[in-house]
């Protein structure tokens, strides 16, 4: 049996559908946002860190130039290391038939059970089966983006031989769940994972009976940086680089950055989304609750007692609000499947399912609730507390006086509507404040959520157009003499040939140490600079370090301060240099030295370990033709096509998001501007039936109706810009990712997006009011007071 | 007081029906009215609720249409109009006083009084139309800051300044104690005779119909009588 309350209920529901529709829609935005956000990244972090477990994925990571085996006993005495294993790898120039670009690849030895660390998982094919075969198991994502199948074939330059290998299988390995060279970039197009059988790899590169890599496990207790240290000392007699920590691992930095972005974009956004669905839901309460002052007192005249009624006013909210969250769990569960799945683009891994943890969604449906039923009682306290009799009385009449414009004196030239327009935001100051503010959320959420294509922009332009103008780039096997400038700038349609020289060192200030590569860069360097966050070129002091603010940071130096560089190649000489110049750079930790003064460090005479080159276009393709035979190339980077994928997968990215959050704050835009136009209709309807009456149009009542939301709009749009500034700034602020910093870039276009649809949502609220506005009912006007 | 001549009849309303539909029922609040008003004349329209005087009013005023019958000021056919034209006409032909009084309450009333002459044709200004109910003085209050019988006042004022043809006022003493109930209608019967604006008062009161020039009486949707007062009373002597 229905009670006649719940009856009112159901009815009050109906009347208001308009409005609980739109409200429930801004906290569905609100909760599957926060749902897909967080499922998102708990996605994520579970996929790698079962991927991580599964895979015994190691804790330390040392590359040296080569070691004997015999030198393992020493390793296995080190305290804290729980497990090790010696492995070979080799950076090497690949070909497939049809691709003109060269590509790179990474050939790494695999102990013949596929036991011990970093251990593989197997997607098609099967592992490699005879010992010292031609075989290899090649990463899963350049197998798709090159179409890869077991069985085919790959052409590489090992040690100057060009060989052909056949693909056994396909692989994960949780070292490169995101496989780059280094830039940062996607890269699976242009560099393969390879796994071959140790003993073929290490006869193919002189390495029998010696390895270059080892994979380290601690044991629980144990201090990373002492094993660090051990074996830093054990390995430096053998050309060791100094060991890293995952920290410093490329793949797993650039997975725990994304995870960070994921969990400060799921905490700041979706917060704004119910805060601005708590606030619509309140000032329709007040309104609402206002309405039926007289209806709550006969209630309890009636014997209804406070609970009940609130209780009432309670389940209103409720269903609205579990209508918003059922819909915003939908919402969440699709988003964060698309997100995952647009992740797995990108990372690779053996098991990556969305999936919503529990506390997720009640944590948000907490919220949501408990923001508005907290918002209710605020609402309701006020009449529930009245006395029935004086309730019943209508309450006093609005009070209006002249507006602080006209009071300072400024109201000769302002019409009558203009003034209704200007008394009326001046009556309800709180409530006007709350409709500009959340007209300014809708801004800022689309201004802050999109403002992600302009640094990406700026930082492309930096990094790849001032940083490095050359159009392709050269790495080299090991360091070689100053010839190989003059050998490289020989080569086919090369214009102009640059050559650097990039130093492993250990950086050291008081106890803090940082492994680094400075950059050498010889004066007049065109292809390769030092560039500043502002996009100036920063010059390379003719002595001692030029360094960024970031790794300047991480050690505690500043301009001035000494450190000492040990270098961990060649003669590994050991240095106090004075760092010259800290500037702040977007990228990277890095310092960079004049080349001469560099050499001078190393002691080795002028060497080279990098080229960039400028290139006739016509004669590119016969240049890459060329590189491929290099035996003393490990890689050649084309520049443009490396930027052309990025761009591909980041642009439909980057679509996707900004369609989102567009739709996101339009909804809250209409969601603010609808429910504020239709309570102060509701409160105004007579007052604007009785214009009608007196004969003015239909258009001139809506424009004195409507100029109050397009004032409120105007008001809202340049504080959302600034808002959406500030949002951008801390969500800039709280994502802590140690190599780079997101550049704080919004372009007028964004700010134009983003004042452009809060315009559209709010002209098209406008136009569903203009309707009702049109059909006011002049004759009840007549005959009834407010 | 000059007597209106009865031979012009600015508006003629010929077998007006109308009939609304409230869920399943047919109403039938006019039944054939048959009614001419005369330029300058005060008349008043005097009938229980549910008589149709209302409904006539509206129709009157162009915020109704028939259902069927013809409904003319002079030559404008307001039976016949749609919205925009209607509107067109309140604009510019009608002053509507309300029972209860219809104010914006965000304007002052000098401000109530500009919002309608801002749109008319030749309005006198609003000082004049409120000096002419006696408000000159209170001219920058707001509605909220008169009382009951000023803001009648005010609305009056608005609603002659525009120098209308007709002024139609619905129960316009409805809110009112009697005191300021009998300065509203002299205000009203003033205006009526100072301006010569034709002047319509729907009421239930009876004893108002003594001011009337002509008193019609409305009874279930039909004109029940005609009486023409060949003595107006003053309204000093209405006692109710």
């Amino acid at each position: 049996m229905v009670s006649m309350l719940d009856r009112k209920l159901g009815r009050d529901l109906w009347r208001l559908r308009g409005q609980a529709i739109t409200i429930a829609l801004v906290v569905a935005c609100g909760i599957g946002g926060f749902i897909a956000t967080h499922s998102t990244h708990d996605s994520l972090t579970r996929a790698r860190d079962r991927f991580y477990e599964s895979a015994h994925f190691p804790h330390l990571f040392a590359d040296l130039k080569r070691a004997p085996d015999a030198i393992t006993h020493t390793i296995g005495r080190i305290a804290g290391i729980a497990q090790f294993q010696t492995r070979v790898v080799q950076d090497v120039q690949m070909d497939l038939p049809g691709v003109i670009q060269p590509l790179s690849g990474r050939i790494i030895s695999l102990p013949p059970d596929n036991s011990g660390m970093g251990r593989l998982t197997l997607r098609k094919g099967q592992w490699i089966l005879r010992e010292g075969s031609d075989q290899v198991l090649v990463n899963e994502r350049f197998a798709q983006a090159r179409g890869l199948e077991p069985g085919d074939t790959l052409q590489v330059l090992l040690n100057g031989k060009r060989q052909a290998l056949t693909v056994a299988g396909i692989v994960l390995s949780a070292e490169y769940i995101y496989a780059t060279r280094g830039g940062g970039l996607p890269d699976d197009e242009w560099f393969a994972v390879l796994w071959m059988d140790a003993k073929r790899l290490a006869a193919a590169f002189n390495m029998e009976g010696g390895f270059n890599s080892l994979l380290v496990r601690l044991e629980p207790a144990a201090s990373e940086a002492a094993v660090v240290r051990a074996l830093d000392r054990v390995l430096e007699p053998y050309g060791g680089r100094g060991a890293s920590t995952r920290s410093e691992q490329i793949s797993h930095k650039i997975v725990s950055q994304e995870i960070e972005q994921q969990r400060v974009n799921g905490t700041i956004l979706p917060s704004i989304f119910l805060a601005v669905a708590v606030f619509i839901l309140n000032v329709v309460l007040h309104r609402q609750v206002a309405a039926q002052r007289e209806q709550i007192a006969a209630l309890k005249a009636l014997g209804y007692d406070d609970r009940s009624i609130v209780l009432h006013y309670l389940k209103l909210v409720a269903v609205i609000v579990f209508a918003g969250i059922v819909l915003g769990i939908a919402l969440g569960q699709w988003l964060g499947h698309y997100m995952t799945r647009m992740y797995t683009a990108f990372f690779h891994f053996p098991q990556f399912r969305h999936q919503t943890l529990p506390w997720v969604i009640v944590a948000s449906a907490g919220a949501a609730l408990g923001a508005a039923a907290l918002g209710t009682v605020q609402a309701i306290r006020r009449v529930v507390t009245l006395p029935p009799a004086q309730a019943m009385r209508p309450p006093a009449p609005p009070a209006y006086r002249p507006a602080l414009l006209e009071r300072m004196g400024l109201s000769h030239w302002t019409t009558p509507a203009v003034r209704m327009i200007v008394r009326n935001i001046e009556r309800r100051p709180v409530r006007a404040a709350f409709t500009v503010l959340g007209i300014a959320g809708s801004v800022a959420i689309l201004v802050s959520g999109t403002f992600w294509r302009d640094a990406v922009d700026y930082f492309m332009d930096v990094q790849f157009q001032r940083a490095q103008p050359g159009m392709i780039y050269l790495s080299f096997v090991e360091p070689l003499g100053p010839e190989v400038l003059s050998e490289v700038a020989r080569l086919p349609g090369v214009v102009r040939a640059e050559a650097y020289r990039s130093l492993a060192v250990r950086l050291r200030h008081g106890h803090l140490t940082y492994r680094a590569a400075i950059s050498g860069l010889p004066a007049g360097a065109r292809l390769q600079r030092a560039i500043d966050v502002d996009r100036g070129e920063q010059a390379i002091p003719p002595a001692g370090l030029l360094m960024n603010a970031r790794l300047a940071r991480k050690l505690d130096v500043r301009a001035g301060d000494r450190v000492w560089i040990e270098v961990l190649e060649g003669k590994r000489a050991v240095r106090q240099v004075q760092v010259s110049v800290v500037f702040d750079e977007l990228v990277g930790l890095n310092a960079y030295m004049d080349a001469a003064a560099l050499d001078r460090l190393a002691a080795e005479g002028p060497r080279y370990n990098i080229a960039a080159l400028t290139v006739d276009a016509a004669r590119r393709d016969e240049l890459l033709a060329r590189i491929k035979t290099l035996p003393r190339v490990s890689a050649g980077i084309v520049k443009a096509s490396l930027l052309e994928s990025f761009r591909s997968t980041t642009a439909r990215n980057l679509l996707f998001f900004t369609g989102v959050l567009t739709l996101f704050a339009a909804t809250i835009a209409v969601g603010i501007v609808y429910n504020s136009a239709r309570i102060s209709l509701a409160e105004r309807a007579w007052e604007l039936a009785s214009l009608r009456v007196l004969g003015l149009t239909r258009g001139e009542v809506s424009a004195l109706f409507l100029g109050e939301l397009a004032l409120m709009l105007a008001a809202g749009i340049p504080l959302g810009f600034l808002l959406g500034y500030a949002l951008a700034a801390l969500i800039v602020a709280l994502t802590h990712v140690e190599a780079f910093k997101i550049p704080l870039v919004i372009l007028p276009r964004t700010y134009a997006y983003a004042g452009l649809t809060v315009v559209a949502a709010g002209v098209l609220s406008a136009l569903i009011v203009r309707h009702r506005i049109d059909r006011l009912d002049l004759v009840a006007v007549l005959k009834t007071r407010e | 007081m000059s007597a209106p001549s009865r031979d012009e009849a600015i508006f003629v309303g010929r077998k007006l029906t109308k009939v609304y539909r409230t869920g399943e029922q047919l109403v039938h609040a006019l039944r054939g009215v048959d009614l001419e008003i005369y330029r300058g004349e005060l008349l008043v329209l005097l009938g229980p609720s549910g008589s149709g005087k209302s409904t006539l009013l509206n129709i009157l005023g162009g915020l109704d249409v028939p259902s069927s019958g013809e409904a003319r000021w002079g030559e404008h056919d307001i039976g016949a109009a749609d919205e925009a034209r209607r509107t067109r006409f309140r604009r510019e032909h009608v002053g509507f006083v309300f029972q209860f009084y219809n104010l914006i309450p965000s304007l002052t009333a000098r401000e109530n009084v500009a919002l309608v002459t801002e749109i008319a044709a030749r309005p006198m200004p609003a000082q004049e139309a409120l000096r002419r109910v006696g408000l000159a003085e209170r001219m920058d209050h707001f509605p909220s800051q008169l009382s009951g019988g000023e803001q009648q006042r005010v609305a009056i004022a608005r609603a002659i300044a525009k120098r209308p043809e007709v002024l139609l006022c619905d129960e316009p003493t409805g809110a009112l104690d009697y005191e300021t109930g009998k300065l509203v209608l002299k205000v009203i019967a003033d205006v009526n005779a100072d301006l010569g604006t034709t002047a319509v008062v729907i009421t239930h009161n009876a004893v108002i119909a003594a001011m009337a020039n002509r008193v019609l009486r409305l009874a279930d949707g039909l004109i029940a009588s005609i009486e023409i007062n060949a003595e107006r009373a003053d309204i000093e002597t209405l006692r109710w």
